[in-house]
């Protein structure tokens, strides 16, 4: 009878086992990030995180035994380069799970060629929301939050803290960027808060080096709030000037992506402007900052770079994170010792992981519901810049429209009601 | 539109025009001089931005006081026309004045490829940002609106100053007769004992301590990041294309002429303000190709 049973439970467990795939020397990944051009100041600290997170992984022997390599692919060089690059590393050089990309023209480049090469590709820095509302994939997921949550929670907090201001102005980037989240601001404010007046619209340039002009036009205006989603240099320079001429005091600032440039900004980013960080990313995060893995890995990134992470290493973090997760789910899951693709793809289906901020999951779109830190700038003396009290952090879900539904259409249909509506919580610092 | 915003726009206008036109005296002095366009230039500029603001980073840590930041600029001014300018013009642009133009202009392009890595390579990729310069003149407030000094007063002054300098430098001494009489035919200048080969590098040295200063005063105002030297090069061309190449005064009127359109646009109608300084430049060269000031060469043969 023994026998009996145990034969049968090899033969229930044969077919099982031959559908696992082999077991690789390595697991070989590729990750597109700028190393060259202005978005370097993201795309360098992510691949030194990504530095650190492999060589951490790979140090405890990496997933079931096999460790990671990655090949990274320098998305400074041009939608051509990066399209060829990005073929050779899924197909030639046998990568088994792509990571790409910063940009969101080279997501929507790369989401329909992962889809063709049916590699899976983690959509790891992106913001553009359109991805998922106009096209469904099946390789293709995005371990983040989008454009819509990054700007609906900057609208919440600008709402929650400064609910009487009147007069807006929007100072953004001139390309896909600038004018997409502006376009998202201003149809959720327009929604939450009809009577607010947009006293000035300007895209200067992607990486224009001089504002002197918009700012003196802003001195003129005297507009309540300035929004500039702007990032980099671009940011800093924007912000070094209105701050040299005073524009800073008469005027609320709101920076979603200034939380990436507070070291470089340094003194010059005064006191009550409004930051936001693409996520739940702070080097300080509130829920995360005392424990254990969250303070080692911001001690080895000090002693790797010399500087504080910004946004762009939680996302990697992120990536990474669900990578691992779903590799050890799928071997779970299945019995095996390493999964095949079909094996991996439903592993990530509705995924939850968690990197260096709060734990996320995936939605049945494979759109990331990522939480939202925002918060206001404040001078304490602790840091040689600035850092953030009043931290609100948003619940991902509430900020996200319903699988299948087009942001601006939701965004349309919200009304008054939806800041205070939103789960949040609240730290002083 | 009532007198206030003129006023203002005009403002803007001017202390713009003022930087682009520092960076392209430079650019118009070398192609006057030796016919060459030198799109290296742009490297040029961003190298002085970048010397500038390692300087002054390097000597504020040593404790000197902010204003020393002045004569920084000018020693990276200087610095770069001789380093870098110096070698370009012995090493390269030597050997290729009577190859056609096309081959200059490669050999230019090429240098500006190569520089811009060099920069990513000391530099890196992060921005910099070092304004004690500005903010050690402080500000000045005109009709409610809060300027820099820097910015209103004394980059205009500069400007100003460089032109004028310039023009007395090349009609009233002897150096810049030589350089005028050379610009003006090479063979018989050099037929009554002038050294053009000396004529050139000078002038070239010159030129290029215009980019680097003109790097360095923007230097305060601006993040300091790869790329900017790109920027620079196509609106001083434009500039320069626009007053004809070769003419002093006239890029001073043309760079004038696109920092107050840039900056009434971005009062008016800010969608075009990135516009305006090649509308500029296509609606001057479609009447007069050779550019406002310039006059139609003569073939010689």
């Amino acid at each position: 009878m023994k026998t009996l049973l145990t034969t049968s439970a090899l033969c229930v467990a044969m077919p099982l086992a031959a559908m696992a795939a082999d077991k690789p020397e390595t697991l070989k990944i590729g990750m597109t990030t700028f190393l060259t051009g202005p978005a370097s100041v993201f795309g360098v600290p992510a691949r030194d995180a990504m530095d650190i997170f492999v060589e951490n992984l790979n140090a405890e022997g990496g997933i079931n035994g096999v460790p990671i390599e990655v090949t990274y692919i320098d998305e400074g060089a041009g939608a051509e380069a990066l399209t060829s690059e990005y073929r050779r590393v899924a197909q030639t050089e046998g990568a088994e799970v792509m990571l790409a990309s910063i940009s969101s023209g080279n997501c929507q480049t790369l989401a329909p060629l992962a889809e063709d090469l049916k590699v899976p590709n983690l959509m790891w820095d992106c913001g553009t929301q359109r991805i998922f509302e106009e096209q469904s994939y099946d390789y293709v997921f995005r371990p983040q939050g989008n454009a819509t949550s990054e700007m609906l929670a900057a609208v919440a907090y600008l709402l929650k803290t400064h609910p009487d201001f009147e007069t807006i102005a929007v100072v953004n980037q001139d390309y896909a960027w600038g004018r997409d989240s502006w376009d998202i601001f201003h149809t959720a404010l327009e929604a939450m808060k009809p009577g607010v007046k947009v006293v000035g619209e300007f895209f200067p340039k992607f990486g224009a080096p001089d504002f002197s002009t918009e700012i003196s036009r802003l001195q003129a205006l005297r507009p309540d709030v300035v929004l500039s989603t702007s990032w980099g240099g671009d940011l800093d320079t924007f912000v070094q000037q209105a701050f040299q001429r005073g524009l800073m005091n008469t005027s609320t600032f709101v920076l979603p992506l200034a939380e990436s440039s507070l070291e470089r900004l340094g003194s010059s980013l005064p006191a009550g402007h409004i930051v936001g960080a693409r996520g739940d990313h702070y080097f300080l995060h509130p829920e995360r900052r005392d424990d254990a893995d969250f303070k080692g890995f911001m001690e080895q990134y000090k002693d790797a770079t010399g500087d504080i992470p910004v946004y762009s290493v939680f996302h990697a973090s992120q990536a990474f994170a669900a990578l691992k997760t779903a590799y050890e789910k799928a071997i779970a899951d299945n019995g095996v010792d390493w999964p095949d693709e079909d094996q991996l793809l439903a592993a990530l289906d509705g995924l939850e992981f968690q990197g260096l901020g709060r734990a996320l999951h995936l939605r049945e779109d494979h759109q990331g519901v990522e939480s939202q830190l925002m918060g206001t700038s404040a001078q304490t003396g602790e840091y040689p810049f600035a850092t953030l009290e009043n931290i609100m952090i948003f619940d991902g879900e509430g900020l996200l429209p319903p699988v299948g539904e087009a942001s601006i259409d939701w965004i349309k249909g919200l009304d008054a009601s939806f800041a205070d509506g939103l789960s949040v919580k609240t730290y002083e610092n | 539109m009532n007198l206030t915003i003129f006023l203002l726009a005009l403002f803007d206008g001017i202390s713009y025009a003022a930087l682009v036109f520092i960076v392209a005296l430079g650019l118009t002095l070398i192609f006057g001089v030796m016919r060459i366009l030198n799109v290296a230039h742009g490297s040029l500029y961003a190298i002085g931005a970048y010397a500038t603001v390692s300087l002054t980073g390097f000597f504020l840590a040593l404790g000197f006081a902010p204003v020393f930041a002045f004569p920084l600029m000018l020693v990276s001014a200087v610095l770069v026309g001789v380093l870098l300018g110096g070698p370009i013009e012995w090493l390269l642009l030597r050997r290729i004045y009577d190859k056609p133009e096309v081959l200059q202009l490669l050999v230019t392009f090429a240098v500006f490829m190569i520089l811009e890595d060099v920069q990513r390579l000391l530099w890196g990729t992060q921005p910099y940002f070092q304004a004690s310069a500005l903010q050690a003149l402080g500000n000045v407030t005109v009709f409610g609106v809060t300027y820099t000094v820097y910015q209103l007063i004394l980059l205009p002054l500069v400007a100003i100053c460089l032109l004028f300098g310039l023009r007395f430098f090349l009609r009233h001494t002897v150096i810049g007769k030589l350089i005028l009489a050379t610009t003006e035919d090479r063979e018989a200048a050099q037929s009554i004992g002038i050294d053009a080969d000396r004529v050139f590098l000078f002038t070239f040295v010159v030129g290029a301590v215009l980019a680097g200063l003109g790097g360095a005063l923007a230097s305060p105002t601006t993040s300091i990041l790869p790329g900017m030297g790109a920027d620079m090069i196509v609106l001083s061309f434009a500039v320069v294309a626009t007053a004809g190449l070769g003419q002093i005064e006239g890029a001073a009127v043309t760079a004038l002429m696109i920092g107050l359109g840039r900056s009434f646009a971005v009062y008016v109608w800010p969608e075009v303000a990135v516009l305006v300084p090649y509308l500029i430049m296509v609606l001057v060269l479609l009447v007069r190709p050779e550019g406002l000031f310039g006059s139609p060469v003569a073939r010689k043969i």
